[in-house]
């Protein structure tokens, strides 16, 4: 069964100390829900991670269907760390597949800045091993500095071989109206940054903020006729999963998950990698970025740093990334980033990525991570 | 309060008491109750040398909620002898450089105070430190 | 005020017993008199050491008894942790004003479930306390190991004379059988009164102390008076020691007292341990006679005199055996510990003990 994204809905990604969880959900799924036109989403699944912490709200479901005029429709919350948005998707779609709804709305929404101070690395740090990681100080980013000294250890790469990666995000965002950050940033500036987590620095690391974004998926058969949108295909989705803690992992340098959820994605879809026209990596940490190209199969083992250049990844690169600015620009609202990765994936396609568009878009592919691809989850996405 | 979730874990912390496997004599840690390695049931108590090296590593500036006292702290993984892998903090490095590879040994050590940091009970874990006294090393291999 | 009546009685246990296992622990920090006297007294005053233990931010009387007590037990031949009776530490620094040290260094060791366990404060003497308590146990026949612990981190006010000295370190005492000693305890003897040279009183950090008054009335009279009924009731003297072993507050309170009871440099040299790590407290007399152990030879007799404020002194002679020589080499030597040393300023130790004002 073909199922399309019928609506797409997004809210600038930042510090929105005015707006509280329930209204920039709504923002999103607001402006989806009016894409779609006459479809009315028959389900909500809501991608979030930190609101029963940093807000002190669960129930996302039903708070979200009861204040989006939704009361009545099935909903539920989605959780797999920084993949939740994929989850979310994933469940939707799987929804729609088993036949229990035609239409179903999946919004990510995440509210960070509810609390203030330390307590929010603590939230964080809620998703790696608390037993066995958090409780001994470890955190997001300083996970992500063991493997990033790590690389440069077995690998020995140039001093500030990742910079690339930040640096081409930061030039991406800068075309990105709803992006965190829009303003390219200078190879020195890299180089100066202070460290967050030694070898990590602050640009190493993609900025947590608040956020929410939406899309409304439905059977293909069902749309009507004057859909407001071209419709975007979702061709192939594939999910797997790691030990939680890094140290459980005989080798901590591959990312086991994200490799096996881009082939069980590309296998669903039917095609190669080679067919994919733009990559939406989750770029959480600028290794992140390098691990999973080499997860993906683009580069080899310990070479995914030399796609950290504009011939590779830039806009009118062999393989254009992070083409919205990814999580290091547009800013990474954990619950959130997964739907948004999708959003701007189905702008490309539609053609609607304004200064940013990539020419002949026609496949893209999207990957979320929970950790460091603790939980993968690969969307392909495809127009007609 | 926490009290439970650490008081569970104390065997393990204090002094890393860990599982062997019965079928395929792999070496676990932490305690789980299906082996890693084999795939069958794993509950048959193994006490760890606690001798290990550094795998990787990393200097935390940005420190969570009960941590600050110690911040800037050195995380750490470390493989054990024995073969499994942990996260851990690294204590005693005075002046010394940490490097991938160094040899470490695990000391038990205050980790943070569970709550109120005067009030609190106090969480104790394994730590590791630059191996010292080369001379007992030796003779325990 | 009169002489007393009282009669000295060598304390020995029915059935003969001795040291088991030891092991030392001294933090690796450093804190030079030299420091302390640049902030407080613009470098111009005396120093009683040259420099102090100090623990690291993650340590404390649990964790350092921890690991003088792997040593104890790594020289303890082929006893099984579950087989010791008793966890006794003596401290003034116990991590909890209520709640045991000692069930955590039994946990640690895994000597639990099936033993005593218990916290001991008698200012600098608890570990010394708890040592003959273990010979009781053992001796009896009650148990045939117990685990005596003396260990501290102790606490100086800031600027205080104490400051130059409150250091942290100390030793563990696996107490056993004399059959299968490294060193037998052929008794002890105390001598008690109560003389209020020294205290803490309940929720204070800092001590109080009586300044001269801790010298003659406190420190030198129960040292020698224990040692002086010691040696009447064994019928030794000075002579038939080679090693001896004072509470060591400072360099010159032990030097004066070994001196005055007919030791010569020789003979408490060994055990002189304050100039380089400063007064371990609880730690201080049985850390002297942990670095003895790890150099005496077969035969050597040893006097340990400890001294806690408030006030009182253990006396002890101790025997080596045979078997020391060979299982001193499983743990680390006390030299071994005070010789792997990182220096540290004095901002950093405020910051570490504690003694910045953070809310």
């Amino acid at each position: 069964m073909d199922i399309i994204i019928a609506g797409i809905g997004q809210t600038p990604v930042g510090e929105h100390w005015e707006l509280s969880l329930r209204e920039i959900a709504f923002h999103a799924m607001q402006e989806a829900m009016r894409e779609a036109g006459e479809l009315k989403p028959q389900a909500l699944y809501v991608s979030n991670v930190l609101a029963a912490q940093l807000s002190g709200q669960a129930h996302l479901g039903t708070l979200l269907a009861d204040f989006a005029g939704l009361r009545g429709v099935e909903a539920c919350t989605i959780e797999a760390g920084g993949a939740s948005g994929g989850a979310a998707l994933r469940a939707a779609l799987q929804a729609i597949q088993a036949g229990h709804v035609d239409t179903a709305l999946v919004v990510g929404v995440e509210k960070l800045t509810d609390k203030i101070g330390p307590a929010v690395e603590n939230a964080l740090a809620t998703t790696l091993d608390a037993d066995y990681e958090a409780v001994h100080g470890l955190t997001p980013t300083a996970q992500a500095a063991l493997l990033m000294q790590r690389y440069f250890h077995e690998f020995s790469p140039p001093e500030y071989a990742l910079g690339g990666f930040p640096l081409i995000a930061h030039a991406h965002g800068a075309g990105n109206p709803n992006a965190m950050f829009r303003k390219a940033i200078k190879e020195s500036l890299y180089q100066r940054a202070g460290m967050v987590s030694a070898p990590l620095n602050m640009f190493d690391a993609a900025p947590d903020a608040d956020g929410a974004a939406a899309v409304l998926l439905a059977r293909a058969d069902l749309l009507p006729p004057d859909l407001p949108k071209p419709p975007v295909r979702v061709v192939g989705s594939g999910a797997a999963t790691d030990t939680l803690a890094v140290h459980d992992r005989p080798d901590p340098l591959a990312f086991r998950a994200a490799r096996l959820s881009i082939e069980r994605a590309l296998h669903q879809a039917g095609i190669t990698r080679q067919q994919v026209d733009f990559f939406e990596p989750f770029d959480a940490f600028s290794i992140y970025a390098a691990l999973s190209l080499e997860a993906a199969g683009f580069a080899d083992r310990g070479q995914g740093w030399q796609w950290a250049q504009e011939e590779k990844i830039g806009l009118r690169g062999e393989l254009p990334m992070m083409t919205m600015g990814g999580l290091k620009a547009r800013g990474n609202p954990w619950g959130a980033t997964g739907v948004y990765q999708v959003v701007e994936a189905v702008l490309q396609l539609r053609g609607e990525a304004g200064e940013n568009q990539i020419p002949n878009a026609r496949v893209g592919m999207v990957q979320c991570l929970g950790g460091p691809a603790s939980t993968a989850i690969t969307h392909i996405l495809a127009r007609d | 309060m926490e009290i439970s979730r650490h008081w569970r874990l104390k065997k393990q912390r204090y002094a890393l008491i860990g599982e062997v496997c019965p079928h395929c004599e792999a070496k676990i840690f932490p305690p789980r109750d299906v082996c890693p390695e084999c795939g069958d049931e794993a509950k048959t108590e193994f006490a760890f040398s606690g001798r290990g090296k550094v795998y990787s590593y990393t200097t935390v500036q940005n420190a969570p909620q009960g941590y600050a006292d110690a911040a800037p702290y050195t995380v750490a993984l470390v493989q054990l002898d024995e073969g499994p892998m942990v996260t851990a903090q690294l204590t005693d490095l005075g002046s010394q450089k940490v490097e991938i590879g160094m040899p470490v040994e695990m000391v038990t050590r205050r980790l943070r105070s569970e709550g109120d940091q005067e009030r609190g009970m106090l969480v104790y874990s394994y730590k590791f430190r630059p191996a010292e006294f080369q001379r007992l090393a030796v003779a325990a291999d | 005020m009169s002489e007393t009546h009282a009669k000295p009685r060598l304390l020995t246990p029915s059935r003969p017993v001795g040291i088991v296992g030891y092991g030392a622990y001294v933090p690796r920090y450093r804190l030079p008199a030299q420091e302390i006297s640049r902030v407080w007294t613009g470098g111009m005053g005396g120093t009683p050491i040259q420099e102090k233990s100090v623990p690291g931010p993650d340590e404390d009387t649990a964790t350092m008894s921890i690991e003088a007590a792997r040593n104890a037990l790594a020289r303890a031949g082929d006893v099984d942790p579950a087989e010791i009776r008793a966890v006794w530490v003596g401290s003034e620094s116990h991590p909890y004003a209520v709640k045991p040290t000692s069930t955590i260094v039994a946990e640690a060791l895994g000597i639990v479930p099936y033993t005593q366990a218990g916290d001991w404060e008698f200012a600098c003497k608890a570990g010394t306390e708890a040592m003959v308590a273990a010979m009781g146990f053992v001796g009896s026949g009650m148990a045939d190991y117990a685990l005596a612990i003396g260990m501290d981190t102790a606490q100086g006010r800031p600027g205080d004379a104490l400051e130059y000295t409150a250091a942290a370190g100390g030793a563990a005492y696996l107490i056993g059988p004399a059959e299968e000693a490294l060193a037998v305890i052929e008794g002890s003897l105390s001598y008690v009164t109560d003389t209020p040279d020294f205290w803490r009183r309940a929720y204070q950090k800092y001590p109080e102390h009586g300044q001269r008054f801790t010298g003659e009335p406190a420190y030198f009279k129960h040292i020698t008076s224990a040692a002086r009924a010691f040696f009447e009731v064994t019928g030794t003297g000075p002579q038939d020691y080679r090693f001896a072993v004072f509470h060591q507050p400072n360099t010159k309170f032990p030097t004066r007292v070994a001196t005055s009871l007919g030791f010569s440099r020789e003979q408490f040299e060994t055990g002189l341990l304050v100039p380089r790590i400063g007064n371990t407290y609880s730690g201080a007399a049985i850390i002297g006679l942990s670095a003895i152990l790890d150099v005496a030879e077969p035969g050597d007799r040893i006097l340990m005199v400890s001294f806690g404020s408030g006030a009182g002194s253990d006396a002890f002679g101790l025997r080596v055996t045979e078997r020391l020589p060979a299982r001193r080499q499983r743990a680390p030597f006390t030299q071994e510990y005070i010789a792997r040393r990182t220096e540290i300023d004095y901002a950093t130790y405020a910051r570490w003990r504690g003694k910045l004002v953070l809310k």
